[in-house]
C-alpha cells in the first residue's frame, strides 16, 4: 500500500489525512448510516411534535399558531386523565410478567422427557402477533360468544362483560397482553437460568441453603442481567399497548380503555380525529414521561460502565 | 402525447362533457378509489364502471376497492398526495375538512345542468359554502327493522305514536324478550336511536341547529330527548352488554327472536335474509311519532363520489360522475346494491323494504338528515356517540355528559 502513496504526489495529502485520522473517523462512517436514519425519524420527529403542538392545524389546511393552548386544554380535559391513569395501570400491572415469567422459567428449567415441547409451547403466546392475542381475547371475553362466562359459570360465579364494563375493560386488556408477555420473560429467564454456576448452586447447598433463601440470595443475584432485560422490555411493551387497545376495544365503552398512545391517535389520526395540535401536545407529554424512564436507564447503564 | 391533448382540451372539457357526456372522445386514464368491498357494493361499482368503458372504450380505467372504514382514514393521505381521478366519500359535513383545505373540487358547474334538477332532494347535502362538492349514487332509509312473527304471536301491530311504541314495548319485555338489539362498540348505532328521538321530540330544524353548533347541550329540549331515551332504558328495552358488541354481532338477538326489533339503516336486511329471516318474518315501520304534530324528518345516508382538486384526468372524471348521477345507472347500480336512487327519473327496484323506504322518504316532509355524524362535524360526532353511548349505559351521568359536549362545542365556536 506504501508504494503507490509515494508515486502519486497529488493525492498524498488526501490519504495521509485518511490514514492519519482511519482510526478516529471509521467508527463515525459505520455509524453514520443508523445516526442519519435515527436523526431523521426520531430525533427530528421529536422537535416537529413539540413545534406542531403549538398550532392549531386539522393535517389537510393552515396552520395557525396559538401558543400554549393545546397544552392549556389538555390539563382540562377529563380524556386525558384518563388516558394518563391507564397509562399507569398498564405500567404497574405489566411488570407483574416479570415474576411470572421467572417462575414458570424455574418450573421448566428441569430435565424431563419432551421438556423441549413443553418450553416451546410456553413460549407460542409470544410468537403470535399481538393482534391476534388482541382478537383471540376479545372473543374470549364476548359475553354472547365467549368461552369465560361459561367457564366461571362452573364456579358459580355471574356472567361479566369485561370489555363493555369501564370499570373492568382496562384489566381485561392488560390480561391479554401479559399472556405474551410472561412467555417472553419466561424465555429470558430461560438463558438465565442456563447461566447459573452450578458450583456456586452445590456450595450453597452444602451450607443448607434450599427453598427461597437459595432462590433469592443464589439464584436471582445471578439471574440480574435476565431481570434487567425483562424490566426493559416489560416497560417498552405496557407503553406500546396501543395496538390490544386498538383491536380489543377502540379505547372505549366511552373511552374508558384509552391510554395516552391511543388518545393521542384517536384525537390527530382516527376517523373523527382532525386536531394535530392537540394530538401532538399529548406526545409531547407521552415523551416527557417516557424521558423519566429512559433517564434512569440511561443513568444506570452509566453507573454499569463506569462500575465495569 | 397524451398529456398535450389533455392540457389542450382541458378548456373544453367541460363543455363538451356537460353536453355530450357519451360521445366525448375521453382519453387517457382514470383512476378511481370506491370505498366499499363489500358483495353488493363492489358488483354495482364494478357493473358502472364496465358500462362507462363501453361507452368510451379509448379510456383506460383502473378502478381500486378499499375497506370501508380503511377509507375514513386513507382519504387524507390519497388526496393529499398522489390523487385518484375520482374517490367515493359520504354528503354532508363530513367533507368539511376536505372542503375547507381545498381537496375537494367545485363541481357546482355539474349541478347547473340538467343533473341538478334530477338530483334536486340532495343538493342541500352536497352543498357547502354555496357549491357542490361532489355527486350522489345512493341512499338507504333508517328505521325500525321488527320481526313481524313474533309482533304477530304477541297480538301486536307496529306503533305509531311513542305511547304505542312503549305499549308494545312492555308487551315484548314480558314475554322475556328484548325489544331493541344494537351493538355500541363502534358509537355510531347510538348515533341513530338519539337521531331519531331528537328528530321526533323537537323536529327538523331544531336537530340541524343543534349538529351545527348553535342550541347548547345543556338546553332543556336537549333533556327532553334525554328523557324520552331514559323512559326506554329504565325499562330495559335493549339488550345487555351492547357496548361489547359491533351492529353485526347484535343481529343474533333479532334472528334468534331474543330481541324483536332493530333500528338501523336499510343495509341490515342482506345479512338477515342471509340468516335465513324470510321477508314474512320481517317487517319495517317507521320511527312513531313522539312529540304530536311535528312533521316526521328521517336519516337518510347518501353515499357520494367526488373529484380530488388534484385528480389528472379531470374532464373524463366529470363526464363520470355524470353518468353515475344518470337515470339509466342509478336504476341498475341501485338495483344490485338494493338501495335507493337518488335521481328522481330512476326506477326503484321490486323489493319490499325498498319501496317501504321509498315512500316514506318521499313523504317526509320535515327534512331528510343525513346521520349524525355526518350532519355534526368530526369532533362533535366523535364526543357526542361517545356521550350517548356512556348515557345508555350510565343514564345517571347525564348531566356530566351534557357539560363535558357542552364544553366541546363552545371550543368548536372558539376556534
Amino acid at each position: 500500500m506504501a508504494a503507490p502513496v509515494l508515486s502519486e504526489p497529488a493525492a498524498t495529502s488526501q490519504r495521509s489525512f485518511w490514514r492519519r485520522n482511519q482510526m478516529r473517523l471509521a467508527p463515525w462512517l459505520f455509524l453514520a448510516p443508523g445516526i442519519a436514519f435515527f436523526a431523521v425519524y426520531v430525533i427530528f420527529p421529536i422537535f416537529q411534535s413539540f413545534h406542531i403542538s403549538l398550532y392549531r392545524w386539522d393535517g389537510l389546511g393552515e396552520a395557525r399558531f396559538i401558543g400554549m393552548q393545546n397544552y392549556e386544554r389538555l390539563f382540562d380535559d377529563p380524556a386525558f386523565y384518563t388516558s394518563l391513569k391507564n397509562n399507569l395501570r398498564w405500567l404497574l400491572l405489566y411488570l407483574l410478567a416479570i415474576p411470572g415469567g421467572l417462575f414458570i422459567a424455574l418450573f421448566l428449567n428441569q430435565q424431563v422427557r419432551g421438556i423441549r415441547l413443553y418450553k416451546s409451547l410456553f413460549f407460542f403466546p409470544f410468537v403470535i402477533s399481538q393482534v391476534v392475542v388482541g382478537l383471540v381475547f376479545a372473543w374470549f371475553y364476548n359475553p354472547s360468544i365467549g368461552l369465560l362466562n361459561p367457564l366461571l359459570g362452573l364456579f358459580g360465579a355471574g356472567p361479566v362483560n369485561i370489555l363493555g364494563n369501564p370499570n373492568t375493560v382496562t384489566y381485561g386488556i392488560i390480561a391479554a397482553g401479559l399472556w405474551p408477555q410472561v412467555a417472553y420473560c419466561m424465555i429470558l429467564y430461560l438463558t438465565g437460568l442456563n447461566a447459573v454456576d452450578p458450583e456456586q448452586v452445590e456450595a450453597a447447598r452444602l451450607d443448607g441453603a434450599k427453598g427461597w433463601r437459595m432462590l433469592w440470595y443464589v439464584i436471582l443475584p445471578q439471574l440480574r442481567p435476565a431481570t434487567f432485560i425483562a424490566v426493559v422490555v416489560t416497560v417498552i411493551g405496557a407503553l406500546r399497548s396501543f395496538d390490544m387497545i386498538s383491536v380489543m376495544t377502540n379505547g372505549g365503552p366511552f373511552g374508558s380503555s384509552r391510554v395516552l398512545a391511543y388518545y393521542m391517535f384517536e384525537v390527530s389520526l382516527s376517523e373523527y380525529g382532525f386536531r394535530m395540535g392537540y394530538g401532538a401536545a399529548i406526545a409531547v407529554i407521552l415523551f416527557l414521561i417516557m424521558m423519566v424512564y429512559i433517564a434512569f436507564f440511561l443513568w444506570r447503564m452509566w453507573r454499569e460502565e463506569r462500575g465495569a | 402525447m397524451q398529456f398535450t391533448f389533455k392540457s389542450a382540451t382541458a378548456m373544453l372539457a367541460l363543455t363538451t362533457a356537460l353536453a355530450l357526456p357519451a360521445s366525448a372522445e375521453l382519453t387517457g386514464d382514470l383512476r378511481i378509489f370506491f370505498n366499499d368491498q363489500n358483495p353488493a357494493p363492489r358488483a354495482a361499482m364494478e357493473g358502472m364502471v364496465e358500462r362507462f368503458q363501453e361507452m368510451h372504450p379509448d379510456l383506460n380505467i383502473e378502478l381500486t376497492l378499499i375497506d370501508r372504514e380503511a377509507n375514513k382514514t386513507q382519504i387524507r393521505n390519497y388526496l393529499t398526495a398522489n390523487a385518484p381521478d375520482v374517490n367515493g366519500w359520504y354528503a354532508g359535513n363530513r367533507m368539511r375538512p376536505y372542503v375547507n383545505a381545498g381537496l375537494f373540487e367545485d363541481v357546482s358547474d355539474l349541478w347547473d345542468g340538467p343533473m341538478g334538477e334530477e338530483l334536486a332532494s340532495t343538493r342541500a347535502a352536497l352543498t357547502l359554502d354555496d357549491r357542490q362538492w361532489g355527486v350522489p349514487y345512493t341512499y338507504y332509509q333508517w328505521g325500525i327493522y321488527y320481526r313481524a312473527d313474533i309482533y304477530e304471536e304477541l297480538g301486536l301491530t307496529p306503533a305509531a305514536t311513542w305511547e304505542e311504541e312503549l305499549a308494545n314495548c312492555e308487551a315484548i319485555l314480558a314475554s322475556g324478550r328484548k325489544c331493541y338489539t344494537i351493538g355500541t362498540r363502534f358509537l355510531w348505532t347510538a348515533g341513530g336511536w338519539f337521531d331519531y328521538l331528537n328528530l321526533r321530540t323537537h323536529g327538523y330544524d331544531f336537530h340541524m341547529a343543534l349538529t351545527a353548533n348553535e342550541i347548547p347541550w345543556t338546553d332543556d329540549r336537549v333533556r327532553e330527548t334525554f328523557a324520552n331515551w331514559r323512559t326506554l332504558l329504565d325499562m330495559g328495552a335493549f339488550i345487555d352488554n351492547h357496548t361489547a358488541y359491533t351492529w353485526q354481532e347484535a343481529q343474533p338477538y333479532l334472528v334468534n327472536g331474543q330481541a324483536a326489533a332493530y333500528l338501523m339503516g336499510n343495509f341490515l336486511v342482506e345479512p338477515l335474509r342471509d340468516a335465513g329471516i324470510t321477508d314474512d318474518q320481517l317487517g319495517f315501520y317507521q320511527f312513531p311519532e313522539i312529540t304530536p304534530g311535528i312533521p316526521k324528518a328521517e336519516d337518510a345516508p347518501t353515499d357520494t363520489l367526488h373529484i380530488p382538486a388534484q385528480a389528472q384526468n379531470k374532464e373524463a372524471a366529470r363526464a363520470f360522475l355524470l353518468y353515475v348521477a344518470s337515470a339509466e345507472n342509478q336504476t341498475i347500480a341501485n338495483e344490485v346494491l338494493g338501495q335507493l336512487p337518488i335521481n328522481s327519473q330512476a326506477q326503484v327496484a321490486d323489493d319490499k323494504f325498498i319501496q317501504a323506504g321509498f315512500e316514506m322518504l318521499s313523504n317526509a316532509t320535515g327534512g331528510i338528515a343525513q346521520f349524525f355524524d355526518r350532519d355534526a362535524d368530526a369532533e362533535m360526532a366523535s364526543a357526542g356517540m361517545e356521550g350517548f353511548q356512556e348515557f345508555m349505559v350510565m343514564p345517571d351521568n347525564l348531566d356530566a355528559i351534557l357539560n363535558r359536549l357542552e364544553n366541546v362545542r363552545q371550543r368548536m365556536l372558539e376556534d
